[in-house]
């Protein structure tokens, strides 16, 4: 049953994906929807390979010896894992596959503002993938993501320029992605749709691309540093030539921190759409979760500081980023807050997405709170740089980040494949998902209070730290395997997955008032906007939504009332 | 101290064990209690409530200000150099810690300790950033190229206790570990004694300042000055330099003046001194500026913002790891001295 709000008496069976056929109309598209694809697929072929490497790192440490790997493979190893997962996957993964399909369609727009530029992005990010891939065919590069200065300038003697050249490249598909949605948000709002009816996963996406374009040149800056100190010794680094390596410090960090903000704040936009419109209400305190995300992305840039207490920054440099890093905090917490306040009188579904969404708040919860630990500058001095600072940010990343676009996909794949994923296999793996993370990650605190530093090849036969090791290692094992189910059943759908309604999950978003998949142009008729964001309750055209069928109707008695109100 | 630090970290592992509870009960609660009982059913819409925003933004922030207070008391406190601190000079290199006493006694992945004495480490390194770390005394510094960085620690239980490189620094990171022997002091002594015959860092330094270097042709036999500034009581002295302001003379401003000697010009001195760098290596550099430190035998040091210390004392309830010396074997592959015995 195909309805659409705009055109209730439409059933278009031409939409994005049918429209046209050929590589060249994949490749030479202005489509949004189909730009989010190619994401899709690199992002994946990119996750898979980070994910490779996370297993070998994980084999290695099961015993303490370093006996898998020599001691510069293993620290190749865990390079290339940061490397591609936080340029190629983290810092992409919703914003350019989940926020470039739905941003415009969210906001009732054709198109980004720019599709021609929204197309090269892709092949920028692309190119930015190879080159770092062929410095990984080439030999690898063992610096650690972080690139640290001088080992990166004068001692590392594998390929560090050509992985910074994929960094730096990859770099401008971030700046461009973010251009173009600002300006979309700005000038290509639906009639009706004002700043304050935006879905939060808007406001999440607009303070997202604040920080892709103000921080993103200046890791391009950093990294042409490098390159330039280590072929021509300019001497900006190199405290021989006069140069400061903490300085490199400063300002690889001044982008990497808010680079996590990059990585959280979409997700955290998502969960927003996953809490409410999965409890079928209005997102409690709605103005304090959209402006929580514009505060997390100015402060953010103030706080970058606090990766550096140990660095031999000045002492009360380290106290005001401390500070500062306790504030930013407090916009993340209120978030959480409102979060769990929405679920307050809702009507909680268990689907699929809303188990990521559940998870996630737990997971994020933790992420959060030990990141308190860090900012706390007294404690921060033993636990950095030791396997609490791992766990904290996978806590943070791979709880916050991964497990928001897994939701996300989820939540949106009847719209953006057209065809429902196997929900009790979706709950399944949630499941797993969840139980291997924890396991994964939870030893990992314990391991780094007791000093376990990070990036060591091998460590001390000290029973507990092992026993700990391979709790995180059977944990990896699951959360690898939890990963495999949905590629495999999300593959598998869009072929043989049931079709899905225009809006299998009854909400009220513009995206579910098309059909699905969307046509080319996303909405046959411009819609005007004239409810609220998550507004369930009945101006009279929501029970056009009511009327729709439901996915798993039929699992329902017959005498159900198909729309209620409590 | 490992017992401030562990208090501190027991406080916030409390908050944490709080609000998780708190708010994953209350996201359990409310998804069960508000189960999706009917398949359209739409709930009543909240719009919020600025009492609870008001609350849950205030409580965090208090909650997080302690913490920051703490926090920051604890590092303030822990910074702090000691006065009556025994001395140690750390080079790191890859892959391994070259330690010298006051004393003379050369080390190389152990330092050994006296139990009850604040020590301080004086720390630089050849070539990239290390991390001097040792996690029963909650302690940790960076090692930075091109300066010098401070730490210490007061050992209040004898052992030893795991010492490693926490700053990734290439191949082979992971195996630049040792152990720090907490001796009795008696102990401590006796092992002292037995690296006699060594010629301490200010010994070697004045060699290098009289003869190897030449320095004493300018700055005088005794650094009492000539055509270059005295030398004598410079330590932690304000001093002016060429164009304006001053400069609070610490062994980073002593390094500098050697590698660069233009850079800080004393005032009223000739830019004729040419640089040392490249001609001294960085223990003959700590050397030099220990030699020129003794030159000031009333003054203190002046770093102020270098420093990463803490007193620490190595208790059992902690939940650090203590290793044996045999754990430690592999790595210690170099013992300089044989008097030292370690007690558990």
């Amino acid at each position: 049953m195909e309805e659409t709000l705009a055109t209730p008496s439409e059933t278009p069976r031409v939409n994005y994906l049918n429209a046209r056929y050929g590589l060249k109309s994949w490749l030479l598209t202005k489509d949004h929807k189909r730009i989010a694809l190619l994401y899709l697929g690199g992002v994946s072929l990119f996750f898979l390979l980070g994910g490779i490497y996370a297993m070998l790192i994980r084999i290695e440490l099961l015993t303490p010896k370093g006996d898998l790997f020599q001691s510069q493979t293993y620290n190749k190893v865990f390079t290339q894992h940061g490397i591609i997962m936080v340029f190629f996957f983290l810092i992409p993964a919703i914003p350019a596959v989940l926020g470039n399909f739905l941003v415009p369609i969210m906001i009732g727009a054709k198109d980004l503002a720019f599709p021609r530029i929204n197309l090269l992005s892709w092949y920028i990010y692309m190119l930015g993938g190879i080159l770092t891939i062929w410095a990984l065919l080439s030999g690898g590069v063992d610096t650690g993501w972080t690139f640290y200065v001088p080992y990166s300038t004068n001692f590392s003697n594998t390929y560090v320029v050509l992985a910074g050249l994929g960094v730096f490249v990859s770099g401008f598909s971030s700046i461009l992605t973010g251009l173009n949605f600002i300006v979309t948000i700005h000038t290509m709002r639906a009639p009706g749709m004002t700043w304050f009816r935006l879905p939060l996963f808007i406001w999440s996406h607009y303070a997202t691309s604040l920080i892709m374009i103000l921080g993103t040149p200046v890791i391009a800056i950093t990294v042409l540093l490098v390159a330039l100190e280590r072929i021509a010794h300019i001497g900006i680094f190199d405290p021989r030539l006069g140069g400061d390596p903490v300085l490199f410090q400063h300002m690889f960090w001044f982008y990497s921190h808010p680079a996590v903000y990059i990585m959280i704040l979409p997700s955290m936009g998502v969960i927003s759409e996953l809490i409410a419109n999965f409890s079928r209400k209005n997102i409690f305190g709605y103005s304090f979760v959209a402006f929580s995300s514009i505060a997390i992305a100015v402060f953010g840039f103030l706080v970058w500081g606090h990766h550096m207490f140990v660095s031999s920054q000045s002492i009360y440099a380290g106290m005001i980023f401390s500070f500062l890093s306790f504030a930013v905090a407090i916009p993340s917490a209120v978030k959480v807050f409102n979060w769990s306040a929405t679920l307050f009188r809702g009507s909680v579904s268990y689907d699929t997405p809303m188990l990521y969404g559940l998870g996630l708040i737990g997971l994020f919860l933790i992420g959060g709170m030990t990141g308190l630990f860090l900012a706390a500058i007294g404690l921060d001095v033993h636990v950095t740089d030791t396997y609490f600072v791992v766990a904290h940010f996978h806590y943070v990343m791979v709880g916050g980040t991964l497990m928001g676009y897994l939701g996300g996909l989820h939540y949106w794949w009847p719209k953006i494949s057209g065809r429902m994923y196997p929900e009790s296999w979706g709950r399944f793996a949630a499941l797993i998902i969840f139980v291997g993370f924890n396991l994964t990650f939870f030893p990992q605190f314990v391991v780094g209070y007791m000093g376990m530093p990070r990036r060591y090849h091998a460590y001390p036969d000290i029973p507990i730290w092992q026993v700990l090791n391979v709790m995180s290692t059977a944990g990896a094992t699951i959360l690898g395997f939890g990963m495999l189910i949905p590629m495999v059943y999300l593959i598998w759908s869009m072929r043989y997955g049931r079709a899905a309604s225009a809006n299998p999950w009854a909400l009220p978003g513009l995206e579910w008032r098309t059909s699905s998949p969307p046509p080319t142009e996303n909405f046959t008729v411009t819609p005007v906007v004239t409810w609220e964001a998550y507004e369930f309750a009945p101006p009279e055209e929501l029970k056009v939504i009511g009327k729709l069928e439901p996915r798993d109707r039929a699992d329902y008695p017959p005498d159900y009332p198909a729309y209620t109100e409590s | 101290m490992s017992g401030n630090v562990d208090a501190l970290f027991f406080y916030l592992v409390g908050v944490t064990i709080f609000f998780s509870v708190l708010i994953s009960g209350m996201v359990i609660f409310f998804a069960i209690k508000y189960k999706r009982r009917t398949p359209f059913e739409i709930p009543r819409p909240i719009a919020g409530s600025l009492k609870l925003e008001t609350m849950w933004t205030v409580v965090p922030f208090v909650i997080a200000m302690s913490m920051f207070v703490w926090g920051a008391d604890v590092y303030f406190k822990q910074y702090r150099m000691p006065r009556d601190a025994m001395e140690v000079y750390v080079v790191g290199k890859q892959w391994m810690w070259k330690l010298q006493h006051a004393t003379g006694q050369r080390e190389i992945n152990q330092l050994h300790i006296p139990v009850g004495r604040k020590v301080e480490l004086i720390m630089t390194t050849e070539d990239v950033i290390h991390s001097f770390f040792i996690p029963e005394f909650r302690v940790k510094a960076d090692v930075v190229p091109g300066k010098y960085t401070r730490l210490w620690f007061e050992a209040t239980k004898s052992g030893t206790y795991h010492l490693f490189c926490a700053e990734y620094c290439g191949t082979n990171h992971s195996g630049m570990i040792g152990s720090i022997v907490v001796m009795e002091p008696a102990d401590f002594d006796n092992w002292l004694s037995g690296g006699a015959g060594q010629q301490s860092p200010v010994a070697a330094g004045q060699n290098l300042f009289q003869n190897t270097l030449g320095c004493a042709s300018c700055h005088g036999d005794n650094g009492q000055g000539g055509r270059g500034p005295a030398l004598t009581n410079l330590l932690g002295s304000s001093v002016p330099i060429q164009g304006d302001g001053t400069v609070v003379a610490d062994e980073n401003y002593m390094r500098e003046s050697i590698l660069n000697p233009t850079a800080k010009l004393v005032a009223g001195y000739q830019p004729i001194m040419p640089t040392f760098q490249g001609q001294v290596s960085e223990e003959q550099l700590i050397q030099l500026i220990a030699y020129i430190k003794s030159l000031s035998p009333q003054r203190t040091s002046g770093i102020t913002t270098t420093a990463r210390p803490a007193n620490t004392q190595a208790n059992n309830n902690a939940p650090a790891t203590q290793s044996s010396p045999a754990a430690n074997s592999q790595n210690a592959n170099t013992t300089t001295r044989h008097g030292g015995r370690s007690r558990q």
